[in-house]
């Protein structure tokens, strides 16, 4: 069974100039442990479709299942990676890690064990009592992911997570992240605009149109498959080819 | 950090910064004692009339006498607890008003227009209303701090509330967190740097209001030494009472910049 499955998925969006159609007919199943990137311009809709999977947003028509079961409001299942790591600068790096846990009143003994575990596996011992600013901001959006972790969502849902850092860094945090991902076999699906990005990370590329949102294509990336890293996979030859592709149908529609 | 092995350009540069430091604080100074001495001459000598201005060493002996007949803490200690009581009370309520403004929407557009129109009066032009209402007590000097800061607070605060990053909100959100947890969890702690603001803006208000609810109302505390001062032509008095009137005002702000210290401590 398909972990996460949007049948004919529209969206309208109200505002009091007007009514727009953000997605139409959307139709997407994620597989368990895949790892599905969706790129496409501003403004097609692409973070709408997290919003529904996460279950901020309700569709207009059509359905969004995880597991078979409808999602009807925020789910346990799924762990949400925004923007930016959105830490709260009054609160110590442990105590953002476990937010989430503190949310669902989940906030036990071992939990916070696991986290500090965490917190020490990914780099980060030695920094639970420090404050968010004396952090960089890989080590930031370590501590975020740690705090989505920290839930133990089957699938993660990532927007744009690397956009706030420097390319240097955007590399190398994405190398982690991947190989953490992989390692505890989550399903995520992830928005970005950058093409290469997700070229190198996802199984499977989405390519979206602009406004009304729909789906393009979809290009299954075969690196990924092999085991190769986003690193690695930046160095084979098809990688070029992937871009290529997926650059002139975005540049189609522009 | 400091270190030992700074090159002789770097102790220059430092021994400059720290005489200009020097230099600031010595004119400070310098300034405050010549406003003393020029103050005492010129009354003194006769160049300004020392009935209708006083000068400071008549000032200090009143004060003086304030304090050996009991009275200076008396008046001083009721002015500090209407303050206190207004500055507490005014700014608690504000809070609470502003929380339930953020909590509903509808009820916010319904106040917004009673609220500007709240906030562009005089409160002191309400004076009177509270004596007629509440009687020469202290109950309607409080009623008048209360009135200057609480709508100030409402609106500083409700601004600080909607200011808050919505992506906060949304982090808050994605992990199932209710409109009750956005509030504990993120838009209060995340207002606390505007609440300290509206505590400091507060403090001077609220001793503008006792001020002249004891100018109104009173039988005690340094508006009431200020108006009594001035009916009876006593200048020294109401001299002595403005300067330690200032003094309360500089104390009272210092305590609150001693809680922003300490809430601060830690953030960015």
């Amino acid at each position: 069974m398909a972990r996460v499955e949007l049948k004919d998925v529209s969206l309208n969006y109200h505002t009091e100039t007007d009514e727009v159609l953000a997605l139409r007919d959307v139709n997407l199943t994620v597989e368990d442990q895949e790892f599905v990137a969706i790129v496409g311009q501003s403004g097609c809709g692409k973070s709408t479709l997290l919003s529904l999977v996460s279950g901020l947003l309700s569709p207009t028509t059509g359905s969004v299942t995880i597991d078979g079961e409808k999602v009807e409001g925020t789910s346990k299942r799924v762990g949400y990676m925004l923007q930016q790591d959105y830490l709260f600068e009054w609160r110590t790096i442990l105590d953002n890690a476990l937010l989430g846990l503190e949310i669902r009143k989940e906030r036990t003994r071992q939990a916070v064990a696991e986290v500090k575990d965490m917190l020490q596996a990914y780099g980060l011992g030695g920094f639970e009592h420090y404050y968010p600013s004396h952090l960089s901001g890989g080590m930031r959006q370590r501590v975020a992911l740690i705090r989505t972790l920290a839930t133990k969502p089957d699938v993660l849902l990532l927007d744009e997570p690397f956009s706030a850092l420097d390319y240097q860094n955007r590399l190398s945090v994405g190398e982690e992240v991947v190989k953490i991902l992989r390692e505890r076999k989550k399903t995520v699906i992830m928005v970005t605009h950058d093409i290469p990005e997700a070229v190198s990370m996802a199984n499977r590329v989405v390519v979206m149109t602009p406004r009304p949102g729909t789906i393009r294509s979809i290009h299954a990336i075969s690196m990924c498959d092999e085991g190769l890293t986003p690193l690695q996979t930046r160095e084979v030859p098809q990688f070029r080819e992937y871009f290529g592709a997926i650059w002139k149908e975005l540049n189609a529609d522009a | 950090m400091p270190r030992n092995n700074y090159s002789p350009e770097h102790l220059r540069y430092l021994q400059q910064r720290r005489l200009q430091a020097l230099c600031v604080r010595g004119a400070q100074f310098l300034l405050l004692i010549g406003f003393f001495l020029l103050w005492e001459t010129a009354a003194s000598r006769g160049w300004i009339n020392a009935f209708i201005f006083s000068q400071p060493s008549r000032v200090w002996a009143a004060t003086v006498r304030l304090a050996s007949e009991g009275q200076l803490w008396k008046h001083l200690g009721w002015t500090v607890w209407e303050t206190v009581l207004g500055f507490s009370v005014g700014t608690a309520a504000g809070i609470l008003i502003a929380v339930l403004l953020w909590w509903s929407t509808f009820v916010s557009q319904v106040m917004d227009p009673y609220i500007v129109v709240l906030n562009s009066i005089p409160k002191v032009a309400l004076g009177p209303i509270f004596v007629v209402w509440l009687g020469t007590t202290i109950t309607a000097v409080v009623a008048m701090a209360i009135s200057v800061s609480i709508i100030v607070t409402i609106m500083m605060m409700h601004t600080g509330f909607k200011e808050v990053d919505p992506n906060k909100i949304k982090l808050v959100r994605t992990f199932g967190g209710t409109k009750h947890q956005v509030l504990f969890k993120v838009i209060i702690p995340a207002s606390i740097p505007t609440m300290i603001g509206a505590l400091k803006v507060n403090v001077g208000l609220s001793l503008v209001g006792t001020i002249v609810g004891e100018f109104l109302a009173s039988k005690a505390g340094l508006g009431y030494l200020i108006v009594y001062g001035g009916q009876v032509f006593n200048m020294s008095l109401v001299m002595a009472s403005v300067l330690l009137l200032l003094v309360v005002s500089v104390i009272l702000y210092y305590g609150v910049t001693l809680l922003e210290q300490r809430v601060s401590r830690g953030r960015a």
